[in-house]
């Protein structure tokens, strides 16, 4: 299998997170869920360094954002899918 | 690693070690300088000098002496010498040792002076040091390793790889009889009701639930001024990608595999009494607190994932960095022990991983030096819970 640029844990995640260093906007980034080994593809609109997220569809404020299949914190901003997701756009719900 | 052939130092009270350490250990911070001398005089002894030891009281004092008396009792050490400013504290942490059978004297400075003291525990040290230059390896089983985790400086790539790494070594060897050790109890927020359902019964359940819940009220409640955003996730944990405590706790947590449940919560320091197993134990997410307390604890290897880079090491316990962020590879690889970022790349593994740390294990537990070790870090914090006296 050719290496992937994005990895997402869980099917129903709607982030995932960019394993390669210095993508582009632009980049068709060959993606695959850890869990079940699937895979997809999604073209980055943003440069996102190694470790980011991603959003893997359109998510608007009051959005949640799930990752390992979990609540990870509340989008505070838009996302268009293929988008960086960071501390602009997403805020935790506990303190 | 069942065929991987272990040796290490059986202690009197029957504990392995896989160092062989003679410590000179301050009880307080005004006896720093005379270890520190005692060190530079005898070779191969080591001190371990830190910050506290003076007015603390109630269950703050109780920490402090539940650390200095696990450390010199951990089985990587063999033999200690306590220096104070005044006999009576001294001695409490010299019995506690005692209790090990280990060699071990007090010696105080008060109407001696520091250079009277230093010549005294340096004759001393030198006999204890030479003692402890003849003890042998022995052939040892895995059942015998106690190993810590804690990670630090995580990053999304520690979630993914480097944790998962750590989770399946537990899976592995927790069934082979060792004992196992999680804490960083901040750090469980937002996964809190995943690790409740890790607990081994509804009573060690409630035990744990409790810890964590008055961390959440006696600490970050009492302390807080908006909110921990701008400490949990940290400066590092955010410039590699984590946002929320939340995503960091839901990485944090996979430490522990997926297969066994903790059969018990310990307070800071406090040995594992309930034989064999995974525990939980309440500390801080600060690498050296945390490895601090968990050496205390009497846990001989500590395996620590890393994303961004953390460069975190121990006076008496080897600890092992893992980390799956090829960046931090290709930048900071003096201090990589494991390199798990084959797993981003879909080339390793989690189960590979897990393998490749169960060898470096064992091949630490041999002898061989980590990249903390070689570079010299000896990070030693003591736990303070409150302002002294």
């Amino acid at each position: 299998m050719s290496i992937p640029q994005l990895l997402v844990h869980n099917p129903e995640d709607n982030v995932g997170v960019v394993v390669v260093e210095d993508l582009k906007a632009g980049t068709d980034m060959l993606c695959v869920v850890t869990l079940d080994n699937s895979s997809f593809r999604l073209t980055a609109i943003d440069d996102v360094p190694i470790g980011h997220k991603v959003a893997l569809k359109d998510l608007s404020a009051g959005d949640t954002a799930i990752k390992y299949g979990e609540d990870i914190g509340k989008m505070i901003g838009p996302a268009k899918k293929g988008g960086h997701v960071h501390t602009q756009n997403l805020k935790t719900k506990r303190w | 690693m069942s065929e991987m052939k272990l040796t290490g130092w059986r202690r009197e009270n029957g504990r392995v070690g896989v160092r062989n350490h003679v410590v000179i250990l301050p009880l307080d911070d005004l006896s720093n300088a005379v270890c520190e001398a005692v060190a530079n005089n005898i070779k191969g002894t080591l001190a371990i000098p830190h910050a506290y030891g003076r007015l603390q009281f109630g269950e703050d004092l109780a920490v402090h002496f539940r650390t200095l008396i696990g450390t010199g009792s951990n089985p990587n050490v063999a033999a200690v010498i306590v220096v104070g400013i005044e006999p009576s504290w001294t001695k409490v942490v010299v019995d506690g040792i005692a209790k090990t059978g280990k060699p071990v004297e007090g010696y105080w400075i008060e109407q001696h002076g520091d250079i009277n003291t230093i010549a005294a525990v340096s004759r001393k040290a030198k006999e204890f040091v030479q003692w402890a230059s003849e003890l042998q390896r022995e052939p040892v089983e895995v059942k015998d390793l106690w190993v810590s985790t804690k990670c630090g400086e995580s990053d999304t790539t520690t979630g993914l790889a480097s944790c998962p790494t750590v989770g399946n070594m537990y899976d592995k060897l927790i069934p082979q009889g060792i004992y196992g050790v999680f804490g960083e109890t901040s750090e469980i927020t937002g996964a809190e009701h995943l690790a409740r359902k890790r607990a081994i019964s509804p009573e060690i359940e409630e035990k744990w639930y409790k810890m964590w819940k008055a961390y959440q009220e006696e600490v970050i409640e009492a302390h807080k001024t908006d909110d921990l955003s701008d400490s949990q996730p940290t400066k590092g944990n955010i410039l590699g990608g984590l946002t929320t405590i939340e995503e960091k706790a839901l990485g944090n947590l996979e430490k522990i595999g997926h297969e066994c449940k903790f059969i018990d919560a310990l307070q800071p320091a406090e040995a594992p009494a309930k034989g064999p197993g995974l525990y939980y134990m309440d500390t801080s997410s600060a690498a050296a607190e945390c490895i601090t307390l968990m050496a205390a604890g009497g846990y001989v290897i500590h395996t620590f994932p890393t994303g961004q880079g953390n460069v975190i090491g121990n006076p008496i316990v080897p600890v092992i960095k893992i980390t799956g962020n090829p960046r931090t590879v290709r930048t900071m690889s003096e201090h990589v022990d494991l390199d798990v970022s084959g797993i981003l790349r879909r080339e390793m593994t989690i189960d590979q991983a897990g393998d490749a740390l169960i060898g470096m294990i064992g091949r630490v537990a041999n002898g061989r030096l980590t990249a903390a070790e070689a570079l010299g870090h000896r990070e030693f914090v003591m736990t303070k819970l409150y302002r002294s006296a």
